[in-house]
């Protein structure tokens, strides 16, 4: 067994440095990597270009590398939720890369599969299609999208174990294991990390070999968006 | 003239058994409410999640099970999760039957715009473009004008494109129109509102054949 364990979030982010491209898995604020992107505010690096699907809250989230000017980038498909992250993008201090969800997954995957680009329908014929190469297969038109090529990713996990194997909860998995293996170093964060042999192989969303680090949480919030509920 | 809800509930009749179903935010979330007796569908979420039943009593709300909206839901019997390149392989592959969204701006040729208003808002596409440009079936739900009374159905989209040649049809709180290689074929207009009503508030080209019948809700 190939050990992955790291005992502190402080040591699974050795090497972050400024200007750097980041994964960070997550849709909305549900299954976000909770403590890296608070260990990323305490280091202050700067100049990020990050890829996730969404900014955050202004309050949470990756809103908090925001509110600290940390990030040069975003790279996402939907950006609404957050006042900072708007003013920041009118104003022009922060530059934005708005692409169709399943882009972004497909991106992800690429990258963590081995193909250095694909085609798909997704924007063909919209603004996102522009200076992209463009291709008819069987009477409908695809355009070319690349796998994107980033330094760390972040994901989070529900379960994991010392060989870095990963199972996903619920709709916290998302983004999280299209970006497993798709960046140079793979850091995987998880409620419950237990020793190899404790997780049942059958049910391994994410086999250990695209994670590089992982260890346990230290706490989750899990903050809710939207609230909704019906009444008994 | 219908509100919201009726409009999501003229849409509800477009559900066929056995149908898998992508509700858009907004209006469309509404449509299941209203799904007719006797037939089984299921809605299909594109952050992960197929099977998707309705919010969940207080207190037993759980931060790991949203829907696209960012809500908190629950899951159906028979339910799956997945992972986000799944969920769109669901999309693309064309395995979702009937995709179920609101616009901004609808043209006669089937173009659609919902993202972007330039230099006022810009919210990003999400899974739009992904879900417009790949489903066979796609309904847009609408109001047939905006706040200032001018037409969402146009000859051509003044706003950015979501997606070129796709939308099939258009429920709006006037009418259900059937997007044609002429244009906007009226096939039914809302409870009291005029065929006249309906050229009035429709900019792009607009078919009109035979008695146009009222709905039925």
């Amino acid at each position: 067994m190939i050990r992955k364990t790291v005992e502190s979030v402080t040591k699974a982010l050795d090497g972050v440095e400024d200007n750097m491209t980041l994964m960070l898995g997550g849709f909305g604020l549900c299954g976000i990597p909770e403590n890296a992107i608070a260990e990323l505010v305490k280091r202050n690096v700067k100049g990020l270009t990050c890829i996730s699907n969404n900014a955050g809250v202004d309050d949470f989230g990756l809103g908090l590398l925001l509110q600290k000017k940390q990030i040069k980038k975003m790279v996402s498909s939907y950006v609404g939720e957050n006042e900072e992250f708007e003013r920041q993008m009118l104003s022009g201090e922060l530059d934005v890369e708005l692409i169709p969800q399943g882009t972004l997954a497909e991106r992800c995957r690429a990258a963590q599969s081995g193909f250095p680009a694909f085609y798909t329908p997704a924007g063909y014929g919209t603004e996102v299609a522009e200076g992209k190469e463009s291709r008819e297969f069987n009477g409908k038109m695809y355009i070319l999208e690349k796998a994107f090529e980033a330094d760390f990713a972040f994901v989070k996990a529900w379960k994991g174990d010392e060989a870095g194997n990963l199972i996903f909860k619920g709709t916290a998995r998302n983004f999280n294991p299209c970006m497993c293996g798709a960046a140079k170093i793979t850091v995987a964060e998880v409620e419950e990390l237990v020793p190899a042999g404790e997780l049942d192989p059958n049910q391994i969303h994410i086999p250990g070999i695209f994670v590089q680090r992982i260890f346990q949480g230290e706490k989750y919030e899990k903050r809710i968006e939207q609230r909704t509920v019906r009444t008994k | 003239m219908l509100d919201k809800n009726g409009i999501a509930k003229r849409i509800a009749k477009e559900l066929k058994d056995g149908y898998f179903v992508n509700l858009g935010i907004g209006i469309p979330t509404l449509v299941a409410n209203y799904i007719p007796e006797g037939v089984e569908v299921e809605f299909q979420s594109e952050n992960g999640v197929l099977g998707m039943g309705p919010f969940p009593f207080e207190g037993e709300e759980d931060p790991d099970i949203i829907n696209a909206g960012k809500q908190t839901i629950t899951t159906m019997p028979g339910a799956s999760f997945f992972d986000s390149a799944m969920s769109f392989s669901m999309i693309r592959g064309k395995h979702v039957d009937l995709t179920i969204l609101g616009a901004m701006e609808v043209a006669e040729n089937g173009d659609i715009a919902n993202w972007k208003i330039p230099g006022k808002m810009v919210k990003g596409m999400g899974g739009a473009m992904d879900l417009v440009a790949s489903a066979e079936n796609i309904i847009v739900a609408m109001m047939h004008t905006n706040r200032e009374g001018e037409s969402k159905l146009l000859k051509k989209c003044t706003l950015p494109l979501t997606g070129v040649n796709c939308v099939k049809k258009v429920v709006t709180n006037m009418a259900v129109l059937e997007v044609t290689e002429k244009g906007f074929k009226l096939l039914e207009r809302a409870p009291g509102v005029s065929v006249e009503d309906i050229k009035n508030a429709t900019e792009g080209y607009l078919e009109v054949s035979g008695e146009i019948p009222e709905m039925q809700l």
